[in-house]
């Protein structure tokens, strides 16, 4: 009878949620997409995808065993990272690029600094940029989508960037992603299914995802080809890495800020800096650059956004 | 004789100025990118630490207090001169490549350090037994260093390509690749050192 009251410290409420819980919960909504870019490019862009969280995984182990620590690779983390690395590599890339991409990403990506929730770099993006810089040719040949003859085709950024015209890409072939790209990044639809299984979870929230698309959408449309308010914005939101980034990577719990104010600071942040880099840089495409820019943001962002303490 | 061993074998290990006192970082990022650039650098570093520490050691009831930093520039400023027009006559392709960073070596940490840490307190022999200690410290440091950039940056050894079908990682050439290879040597060492402690 004694035992009947149980008094314990706060939080008195429990929910029945947990990091590893979160993660696996991203995992599934990623699937989608992979789905659509495995269907949309072939086999081998299925190859990259398992290459990449298979080392992802063994990476994550041998660190944490080498160093003495608990090992964590079921906790979901390290899928992600190689699910997220695979999905920002063309489809068709020599077997030993996601290997070290990956291996890049767990490695100095995310267990230098000493694990998850630890590290500054959002690690897939931070693999993306490394391989970006390292091997230049292979990250930025990609095939024609729904054609497995491997014939090379320039994503519709690159395309545009160089000053083409695209003709024969309507809004609904780019929705659907009928077009060269990056495995996880051409399939808006799926993307969106993944991102709404989030939103609804509770485990997103508006704040970055809306300012950043809003952002990018806004710059293109202002700073048009042709003038002042001439851009075609819907064509700048559905090309490129942009829905992917800026649902499922620019809303990464460790690289983003944690107060709403900040996470639209954030969301800004990342439109302009993807903007400029789209409109006037020297690359086609600049989501990993915007959000990788904006995650060394992150801390001051933090700190100037921080919630007073009343009376104080 | 031992004293002096030892003074000349601390530079190298237990005080490494690179990996250790972590001075001189400028020139190590930006010549690192060849071993031919960082033996060429590392060689022209350890001749003006040399003489300088050797000078300021001679001179150092001379200088007075307050103007000493000015004092040794100048010292060390001489001995960059004499390297610097060595350097452009018998080898003008090393100087291109090393550029800005040959004049530089007036102000690289590593010379006004042991000119202001040490040769201005010490006797002449153990000033150069440090000075050459340190010069070849910082000597295997770029060497380890750049080699590794030279190799993984760009297939090559001292300019030979290694091994056929290496295809090199080219941001270990670019400034960020410096960055990166000396966080994680720095790392490793410091992983080693507690190790031993």
């Amino acid at each position: 009878m004694k035992n009947k009251l149980v008094v314990s410290v706060s939080p008195h409420l429990h929910k029945d949620e947990s990091i590893s819980k979160i993660m696996w919960m991203v995992v599934i909504s990623l699937i989608p997409a992979g789905v659509a870019g495995v269907f949309i490019f072939g086999k081998t862009a299925l190859w990259v995808i398992i290459l990449c969280i298979i080392s992802a995984l063994v990476t994550e182990a041998v660190l944490e065993i080498l160093s003495k620590r608990k090992v964590t690779v079921l906790d979901g983390s390290a899928v992600i990272t190689g699910l997220l690395l695979a999905y920002n590599l063309p489809p068709k890339v020599p077997f030993w690029l996601p290997i070290i991409g990956s291996f890049f990403a767990i490695a100095i990506g995310k267990q230098v600094f000493g694990g998850l929730g630890q590290n500054i770099f959002n690690p897939a993006l931070a693999a993306r940029v490394f391989l970006m810089a390292s091997w230049p040719k292979y990250m930025t040949t990609f095939t024609a989508p729904l054609n497995f003859d491997a014939i090379t085709s320039a994503t519709p950024l690159a395309a545009i960037k160089e000053g083409k015209v695209l003709e024969h890409l309507s809004y609904l072939d780019l929705f659907l992603g009928k077009r060269a790209g990056c495995i996880g990044e051409v399939c808006i639809l799926a993307l969106l299914l993944g991102a709404i299984l989030l939103f609804m979870k509770g485990y997103i929230s508006w704040h970055i995802p809306i300012t950043y698309i809003t952002t990018v959408g806004l710059f293109s449309y202002i700073f048009g080809p042709r003038g002042l308010f001439t851009g075609d914005w819907l064509f700048h939101i559905l090309s490129g890495g942009l829905i992917l980034g800026a649902f499922f990577m620019a809303t990464d719990y460790v690289t983003s800020p944690l107060t709403r104010r900040g996470q639209v600071i954030f969301g800004i942040g990342c439109g302009i800096i993807t903007a400029i880099i789209r409109l006037w840089g020297g690359y086609p495409e600049g989501v990993s650059y915007a959000i990788l820019m904006m995650n060394a943001a992150t801390p001051i962002i933090d700190r100037y956004t921080k919630s007073r303490v009343y009376g104080t | 004789m031992k004293t002096y061993f030892k003074e000349f074998l601390r530079g190298i290990i237990k005080e490494n100025p690179t990996f250790v006192l972590v001075l001189g970082l400028c020139p190590t990022l930006a010549v690192s990118i060849s071993l031919i650039n960082g033996i060429g650098m590392g060689i022209a570093a350890t001749f003006v630490l040399l003489g300088s520490n050797i000078i300021i050691a001679l001179i150092k009831n001379f200088i007075p207090d307050r103007i000493r930093i000015p004092c040794y520039i100048v010292v060390i400023a001489t001995f960059v001169t004499i390297t610097e027009l060595v350097m452009k006559a018998y080898s003008p392709a090393l100087n291109r490549a090393l550029g800005i960073y040959v004049p530089l070596i007036v102000v690289n940490c590593i010379v006004l350090g042991r000119a202001e840490a040490y040769a201005s307190k010490a006797t002449v022999i153990n000033s150069l037994c440090d000075g050459l200690g340190m010069g070849v410290g910082f000597i295997l440091a770029l060497l380890l260093i750049s080699g590794i950039r030279e190799f993984l940056g760009a297939g090559q050894l001292l300019g030979y390509s290694v091994i056929k079908g290496f295809q090199p990682a080219y941001v270990l050439g670019m400034p960020s690749g410096a960055l990166l290879v000396i966080g994680l040597l720095l790392g490793f060492f410091n992983v080693l050192k507690n190790k031993k402690t």
